[in-house]
């Protein structure tokens, strides 16, 4: 037992010691999205390279995560930006705004979501109605809903390859996934009168429920995953983020949903329908406190950062429009207050 | 029944033993088989494994340089001419090789064609230049060749990941590229060099300037406090357990836990130190010590049951010996039992630390999994370890990511199979039979 309470000491020991560790920070820390994790690592280390700034540490904790993390209080031991690939919700703010936080919004660009399939293969060409076809849980058929008939591609439509209906995509975890649930089920669910007349919650377990009887198949939530399988099954589409289709472009094709090609041109321009904006949410009680997050936000504001021709388009981001953009910084830079 | 067999002898069967004897041996022969069919498929999939990892990760240990030929403008890098460090420090390198390319290949025009040229560089090249200024500032107002790094898609064109034969459009590596490095390539300015950066950088976003080095210092750190907490606790514990505590239920009940803490899933253990070492106690996140507070949890259990294994391997009839000439039970232990089971124990210890090594799961809880540039100072600076960044870099959309990720693997298990033979060697070394 002498033991023991010598071991028990030894962990009071660093107990004690701990506070003093707490207290000091000279680093911004940032969590959030993983989607826009490439692109706020990109910034930092740019930031870090070129002030004399520590460079900020960046976790990738997923937008939800994050934001609990953000909005967990004022002080050295919480986060002071956080990321996320959609907007904060109204419950996130409401508890920010409980614990004493004032957030400042900057929205820094969009991030395509493709299907896309091996170059193999004949390109797909979907509309958001027939891809909601191939993957919801239930369809209407008659005025009712019934599960899934679709098993081949032609089933659905006549000008589409008579193949099995295979898609790889994310896992309900991940953001991709709910942003194309939002961006494609559901808006191609309201397209249906049969769906579209059920109350809210009817209407979201059609909109949002995806087949679980093999034809989507969860691969994952890295999209390096997905592109590997694809090679390997010029049969499947598989759903993820624009920039490993950029970089794969050697090997894969993007289908064409409603006629417009995922391009960088198409999707900044929004002909393409299936994007999404990305923020960063600033801590305003921590600027002054924690040093350099006001020089970190006109780094990424900035238009070598996040410009038509900034580094961060390199790494797949897709910029808002030019006025957008001045807008933009503005207020950012200004810090002004985010209100729901 | 014998007597029934003796007396009518006419009702014997026919003598089967010869077939059932070969039976037997088929029977053998097959268990042998399939033994062996076993341990070959074992070592195929680890072969094609291993080899999978080591034909798509050499080549993360070489990188492609290009020989630029610079003049080392004194109005550019010390405008005030007194070598002052700060001016040295902020020069506008990258610019002095950017006039460099201009000068190369003069007849590229037009802003986007620009860009492109300086993009065969990498935006870390630069540095590269610094650094050989900083160490002699006296080539300053000379011309200079220099080897610098290239851009990752022209690394990965130079190491043949790109097919040239493909059309334009999708490729990464534009055909003006292409003949820029065909060119440089002719005059011998291209050369695959040992990429250091690799062993002595932090985590970087550009594939060509990230390194290791960040997430070893990390691992290293976090393991020395593992090591720190659970060698000491998880011995004296079943020092305790083994040599003093009486046998009842409640030792009994501590036994059933300790052997149920060893199966947990690691990620609990993250979790925990979530609620207790960054909730309770604010502990800062992201830090080596809280890692190796989470991974000395995890790693107890496993040395507790190797110590306990190691000390009943002594014989009792050591510690009656050391009884019988008047050795109290502290003596008996200390002089006698420990030392004769240490290199049981260290072999344990050091098989939970490799174990610890490879873990991520319970450091995603902790904010250990992050983007971390600068290397790590001491175990309360942010930072991350080596599985961690493995995890990391496979995520990245970078194609070139794929090469560093098996490097970093190559380096992952070469520090495994070290400890593991360490642990090996020990054993047969001091390893005693009695």
């Amino acid at each position: 037992m002498i033991k023991k309470s010598l071991a028990m000491a030894a962990v009071a020991g660093l107990v004690v010691a701990a506070p003093a560790i707490a207290e000091a920070r000279d680093q911004i820390r940032i969590v959030g999205s993983s989607t826009v994790f490439p692109f706020s690592t990109a910034v930092a280390e740019n930031f870090g390279r070129s002030s004399d700034f520590k460079t900020p540490v960046v976790e990738s904790t997923g937008s939800g995560g994050g934001m609990k993390l953000f909005c967990s209080g004022v002080g050295t031991q919480h986060p002071d930006i956080t990321n996320s690939s959609r907007r904060i919700k109204e419950s996130e703010f409401s508890k920010c705004t409980e614990k004493g936080i004032t957030i400042t919004e900057v929205k820094i660009g969009f991030d395509g979501i493709v299907l896309a399939n091996s170059k193999t293969h004949a390109p797909f060409a979907l509309t958001k109605k027939q891809i909601f076809l191939a993957l919801a849980k239930e369809i209407p058929v008659d005025g009712k809903l019934v599960a899934n008939p679709n098993r081949l591609w032609s089933d659905i439509d006549l000008s589409l390859p008579a193949e099995r209906i295979e898609v790889l995509g994310p896992p309900p975890t991940s953001g991709t996934r709910d942003a194309f649930v939002e961006l494609v089920m559901e808006s191609a669910a309201k397209q249906f009168p049969e769906i579209k007349a059920l109350d809210k919650a009817a209407f979201k377990a059609a909109a949002h429920s995806v087949r679980e009887d093999g034809a989507f198949v969860e691969a994952g939530e890295n999209d390096n995953l997905i592109v590997q399988k694809l090679e390997a099954n010029p049969n499947a589409l598989g759903i993820f983020g624009f920039s490993f289709l950029d970089q794969n472009a050697d090997k894969l094709q993007g289908a064409t949903v409603g006629g417009v090609a995922p391009e960088f041109e198409n999707i900044a321009s929004g002909d393409y329908g299936i994007s999404r904006s990305l923020y960063f949410y600033v801590k305003q009680q921590h600027v002054g406190t924690i040093p350099g997050i006001k020089e970190f936000v006109a780094e990424f504001t900035s238009d070598k950062a996040w410009g038509d021709e900034g580094y961060l388009t390199e790494k797949g981001l897709i910029p808002l429009p030019e006025d957008d953009r001045k807008a933009m910084m503005k207020s950012a830079n200004g810090m002004s207050p985010l209100s729901m | 029944m014998t007597d029934s067999t003796a007396r009518v002898p006419a009702l014997r069967r026919a003598d089967l033993s010869e077939q059932r004897l070969k039976r037997r041996y088929a029977a053998e022969k097959r268990f042998r088989f399939y033994g062996l069919a076993a341990i070959f498929a074992a070592l195929a999939i680890l072969g094609l494994l291993i080899g999978t990892i080591v034909l798509n990760g050499h080549t993360a240990f070489v990188q492609t340089h290009l020989e630029i030929p610079v003049f080392l403008d004194p109005e550019v890098i010390d405008p005030e001419g007194n070598g002052d460090p700060g001016a040295l420090r902020r020069a506008d390198y990258q610019g002095l090789l950017k006039k460099s390319l201009r000068e190369r290949f003069p007849d590229v025009s037009g802003r986007r064609d620009r860009i492109k040229l300086y993009g065969i560089l990498s935006n870390g090249a630069g540095l590269d230049l610094r650094a050989e200024v900083q160490a002699d500032p006296s080539i300053i107002g000379t011309n200079q060749t220099i080897w610098v790094k290239s851009s990752d898609d022209i690394d990965s064109l130079v190491k043949g990941y790109i097919d040239r034969d493909l059309p334009e459009g999708d490729r990464r590596v534009k055909d003006n590229e292409i003949a820029w490095i065909d060119a440089l390539e002719a005059d011998g300015g291209v050369e695959k060099q040992f990429n250091t950066t690799f062993f002595t950088a932090g985590d970087s976003r550009e594939p060509e300037q990230a390194g290791i080095w960040g997430a070893a210092v990390g691992s290293f750190f976090t393991l020395m406090i593992t090591l720190i907490l659970s060698f000491p606790i998880g011995v004296l514990s079943a020092i305790y357990l083994e040599e003093f505590a009486p046998k009842n239920r409640w030792t009994d009940l501590i036994e059933v836990n300790i052997n149920n803490l060893a199966a947990v899933p690691s990620i609990i253990f993250g979790l925990l130190g979530l609620a207790v070492f960054l909730g309770v106690f604010g502990f800062p996140r992201s830090a080596p010590l809280v890692g190796g507070m989470v991974l000395a949890l995890m790693t107890l259990p496993t040395i507790i049951i190797a110590a306990r294994a190691a000390l009943k391997a002594v014989p009792p009839s050591i510690r009656e010996a050391a009884l019988g000439v008047g050795a109290s039970r502290l003596q008996v232990v200390t002089h006698h039992v420990l030392p004769l089971a240490l290199p049981g124990i260290m072999t344990g210890t050091i098989i939970g630390m490799a174990q610890a090594l490879g873990e991520t799961a319970p450091l995603l809880m902790i904010g250990m999994v992050a983007f971390i540039v600068d290397v790590p100072g001491g175990v309360t600076d942010p930072a991350t370890v080596l599985p961690v960044q493995i995890f990391l870099w496979a995520d990245a959309p970078e194609r070139a990511f794929v090469e560093k990720t098996n490097g970093a693997i190559m380096v992952l298990l070469a520090f495994l199979i070290l400890m593991n033979a360490l642990a090996v060697l020990l054993r047969k070394r001091f390893e005693r039979q009695w």
